[in-house]
């Protein structure tokens, strides 16, 4: 009961102020771990939304000629399927676990701007809502994810048989497009001057968890990307809406400018996309191998020369378009590049679990899994950048099963991995054992079942992108496996989703560190108290909370760093 | 409470498992019959690529086998038992960094070399003196165009099926005056994008006499997913012939059989509106009025085996063959251009190819006619 005094009188009941309720707590919250977890139940409801779209498109492809769905919302389903999970549940996920973890593992007491946190968040609340409100008026954005033009300009008077896109689908992308880039750059902002300037006294850059490494160089490459995206989406504006041409030929405009800078966006937003994933499971290996992560610096450092590198690559998308050969070459050589820090980090992962206790508790199997699929995702990856072969499976299922073995068994499984390993923190409970297990059995034989097959069904021709395809090309039974996956992948979320609400009701109590491990979060309450830490912890290595439990064997006296 | 998991479990049975999963989808693939497979190319620009697709899948199972061992024995060997001690604090070892920095990139760079010699290397050239083809490409929504008018200049247009010779090396000069496609042949050569304003082109060759699909390959609207073509790679004199045929103007059906009611109904209807047939409303391939109209060139469409971007196949001989058997209520409902006509938007739903309905007499007609054109 809120109360204040009147001088004279005494001590008097008084009503809450709204910021006081339940409600308005998190509605006027500026505390980095509510706003984190709004952002991951926001993050989840999106993969949520995602997730069904996804079905829907396996449900139209199970069968030939399928009639589920017609081509117009077809094409509305895919193209929010990928705008939904990639900007509006893997993004503001791997924020949202950011936003709560690493104030904590860096021992600060919140964010750097704690109201440009909050701002963040809302934004991409409404931005995720406005954009997918755009089905309500039957106007979903439905030229894909990618948007290429011409085909998403608005010619009304559309010339011969041109048929462009008139309606507002495509409005609703730039715009919500425009409002998520606002969100990712003010997150970034925040995040860098947070992990530059807050860390606790003794942890210096080379001494902060690997989470923290991959969130830094993430928000660094989200601060020079998404202006590319901005560029991109504001000159499609001028054009639909203000009569430029900068991307119609007709009038001296070029259909690749967008591409060009569409993927010079797009390509470092992949590894927005899994950079965190990284920093997550090279917190995760080492608490369940209970040995540190082998070669901290060469982990960190391949971030840092992805996070590069990545600006380097874009037009490994391109391939196909007619760029002069020499061109192709470099981007061949660039993507080449990039897969050796990438090899190096998944070693580097392998050899922390070697030689080490290895403890199978489900954040662990989920770890083991993002290694095993993003392997595969990777090596796919290199097939890609052999640039003839690309000639031939660009544009087909043999490239949606890369990006979702990437994205699916690499970012996912991730979040997964971080979701079981950090929610007794967040929560003060463990999420359920036996549940968990059941998921990441459904998960790994859901998405290879789902996502496999893809591989042989664009080396038979299947192109993507296409709401149905005909009976007679042999296409049809792996379309069909692919569909029983998906929904064995959508029983898996079920089963998760059961696992949380049992865990908030009845879960096991987790204390403050259920885990037995190595960095500043875990010394703490679970969940935390406001202010964090009751005094700002001093660090000395690596792995502050290991010291702090094994003073005899602390890394600052055995290790050299 | 914690649960090993492998408590009891042969390790290596879930490895069989998952291993059998993914095999089985691959043997699964061996139902890929009549599928336009890059495993079966006809051509030397099909070939190579695929060469690179062996080699490439060489490595990445070498790679995929060693590296999942070595995770799989990592779990296994090294997994939590009652009363194992704390293991050895390894903070890393720079020799091994630099052994698995240096070993990939080594690996990299050698399938980048072959990488970019293939690349070079790719397009067919013809021997001196020996004949060449060059076609231009149009990709509309939602179907191809082929313009022989190029080089050599035989003086026609035709949409769907593009007719090679073969062992010819040929050349496609790729346009759009609309959104971006991309023009590719699995069988025959990997894609390349037809965008609106750049002068794209692809050099390729077939080998093999046979029909190949091709399919477009980048997303380009509401009906991408129907607009196939079909090459029709054909000895050299065949291929002559079929030339000879197309330069000419559409056949005059005999006066007063059904035919010749659907080339009225096709001149004065409204077809022509959206059609040209050289003969009818044309005056020639060259007839300015062309230009203005949207649809495919029908001037010999009985020849053609694709309907409308390939969302059909013109079943031609089925559609003759209901005609003479029945010739006062001919039934039509194998007839894949009957159905077509009958309700285009209901096949192809948001192509242009919206008409006032027609009657079942008047489709008779132009089936009769249509079909007719060879």
């Amino acid at each position: 009961m809120a109360t204040r005094t009147i001088e004279g009188v005494g001590v008097v009941p008084q009503r809450k102020t709204f910021a006081e309720t339940y409600i308005g707590q998190w509605l006027t919250t500026v505390d980095h771990k509510k706003i984190g977890i709004m952002y991951i139940v926001t993050a989840f409801f999106f993969f949520l939304v995602g997730g069904m779209e996804a079905l829907l498109v396996r449900t139209q492809l199970a069968v030939p000629n399928g009639k589920v769905l017609d081509p117009e919302t077809y094409n509305e389903i895919f193209t929010m399927h990928g705008l939904t999970m990639i900007f509006l549940f893997v993004m503001p996920m791997t924020v949202g676990i950011g936003n709560y973890i690493v104030p904590l593992m860096i021992g600060a007491r919140d964010m750097a701007f704690p109201r440009l946190n909050a701002f963040g968040y809302w934004i991409v609340l409404f931005g995720g809502l406005f954009l997918t409100s755009s089905f309500l008026f039957n106007a979903a954005p439905n030229d894909g994810w990618f948007a290429y033009a011409p085909l998403t300009e608005l010619n009304s008077g559309c010339v011969k048989a041109y048929q462009c896109t008139p309606g507002l689908n495509m409005d609703f992308w730039v715009l919500g497009i425009l409002l998520l880039g606002i969100s990712s750059i003010s997150g970034a902002l925040n995040f860098v001057v947070t992990i530059l300037k807050m860390r606790a006294p003794g942890m210096t850059i080379n001494r902060m968890p690997l989470f923290v490494w991959m969130t830094l160089v993430t928000s660094f490459l989200l601060l020079f990307a998404i202006p590319s995206l901005t560029a991109a989406s504001g000159l499609l504006l001028l054009d639909r809406h203000l009569g430029t041409h900068f991307y119609q030929y007709t009038f001296g405009g070029d259909p690749l400018l967008w591409q060009h800078l569409f993927w010079s966006f797009g390509h470092p937003e992949v590894y927005i996309l899994i950079l965190p994933a990284f920093g997550i499971i090279s917190d995760v290996l080492p608490t369940f191998s209970r040995k540190p992560i082998f070669g901290y610096t060469f982990v960190a450092w391949s971030g840092v020369a992805i996070g590069f590198l990545s600006f380097t690559v874009w037009a490994h998308h391109m391939f196909a378009v007619g760029l002069p050969l020499i061109a192709q070459a470099f981007f061949a050589t660039s993507t080449t590049l990039i897969a050796i820090p990438t090899a190096v980090k998944m070693f580097n992962w392998i050899a922390t679990i070697f030689r080490g206790k290895v403890v199978f508790r489900v954040p662990m199997l989920f770890a083991i899994g993002f290694i095993a699929m993003f392997l595969i995702g990777g090596l796919n990856g290199v097939a890609l950048a052999i640039v003839p072969f690309d000639y031939q499976v660009t544009d087909t299922y043999f490239v949606v099963s890369h990006i979702h073995y990437v994205l699916f068994g690499g970012s996912v499984m991730a979040i997964f991995a971080g979701i079981y390993y950090w929610f007794p923190k967040m929560t003060g409970r463990m999420l359920g054992e036996k549940l968990g297990q059941a998921q990441f059995w459904l998960f790994l034989i859901g998405l290879n079942l789902t996502f496999f097959p893809m591989q042989i069904l664009g080396l038979l021709g299947m192109r993507r992108r296409i709401y149905t395809y005909p009976a007679n090309l042999g296409w049809n039974d792996l379309n069909l496996l692919e569909t029983v996956g998906a929904f064995i992948i959508a029983t898996g979320v079920l089963i998760f989703i059961w696992n949380v609400i049992r865990s908030l009701r009845s879960g096991e109590a987790a204390g403050s560190d259920p885990w037995d491990a190595f960095t500043l979060e875990w010394d703490t309450s679970s969940p935390p108290p406001p202010y964090n830490f009751e005094t700002i912890p001093v660090v000395r290595s690596r792995r502050p909370f290991y010291d702090k439990k094994n003073p005899e064997i602390a890394d600052w006296k055995t290790a050299t760093h | 409470m914690r649960m090993p998991l492998f408590r009891g479990m042969k390790p290596k049975r879930w490895v069989v498992i998952i291993a059998a999963m993914l095999l089985s989808s691959i043997l699964l693939a061996a139902c890929g019959e009549n599928s336009p497979s890059i495993l079966a190319p006809v051509g030397p620009v099909a070939q190579k690529e695929l060469n690179l697709f062996w080699f490439i899948l060489g490595v990445a199972t070498f790679v995929f086998i060693v590296v999942e061992a070595w995770l799989i024995y990592s779990i296994i060997r090294y997994r939590e038992r009652p009363g194992m001690p704390a293991p050895p604090q390894i903070h890393g070892n720079n020799t091994v960094e630099a052994a698995w920095t240096i070993a990939p990139a080594l690996f990299l760079f050698a399938v980048l070399v072959y990488t970019i010699y293939t690349m070079f290397t790719l397009a067919p050239t013809a021997p001196p003196g020996a004949p060449t083809l060059t076609v231009r490409v149009y990709g509309h929504q939602w179907w191809w165009e082929f313009d022989y008018t190029e080089s050599p200049n035989y003086g026609f247009v035709t949409a769907d099926s593009l007719h090679i010779p073969v062992g010819t090396v040929v050349r496609a000069d790729l346009y759009s005056d609309n959104v971006i496609h991309s023009f590719w042949i699995p069988q025959i050569t990997g894609k390349t994008d037809v965008i609106p304003g750049h002068d794209n082109y692809m050099i390729f060759r077939a080998d093999k006499v046979g029909t190949y699909l091709g399919e477009c390959a980048e997303f380009c609207g509401t009906q991408h997913a129907h607009m196939n073509f079909n090459v029709i790679v054909e000895p050299m004199s065949t291929f002559q012939t079929w030339v000879s045929s197309q330069q000419a103007a559409a056949a005059t059906p005999p006066q007063g059989s059904l035919a010749a009611q659907g080339e009225q109904l096709f001149k004065t209807g409204q077809c022509a509106g959206c059609h040209g047939i050289v003969g009818v409303n044309l005056a020639s391939y060259n007839d300015p009025k062309a230009a203005a109209l949207i649809g495919p060139n029908l001037t010999h469409f009985g020849s053609r085996d694709l309907i409308a971007g390939g969302v059909l196949d013109n079943n031609a001989a089925q559609c003759q063959a209901d005609l003479q058997s029945n010739p006062t209520k001919p039934d039509l409902s194998n007839c894949a251009l009957a159905q077509w006509l009958s309700d285009p938007q209901g096949i192809k739903p948001g192509s242009d190819m919206v008409i006032s309905p027609l009657t079942q007499s008047q489709i008779n007609a132009l089936v009769a006619y249509l079909e007719s054109l060879k």
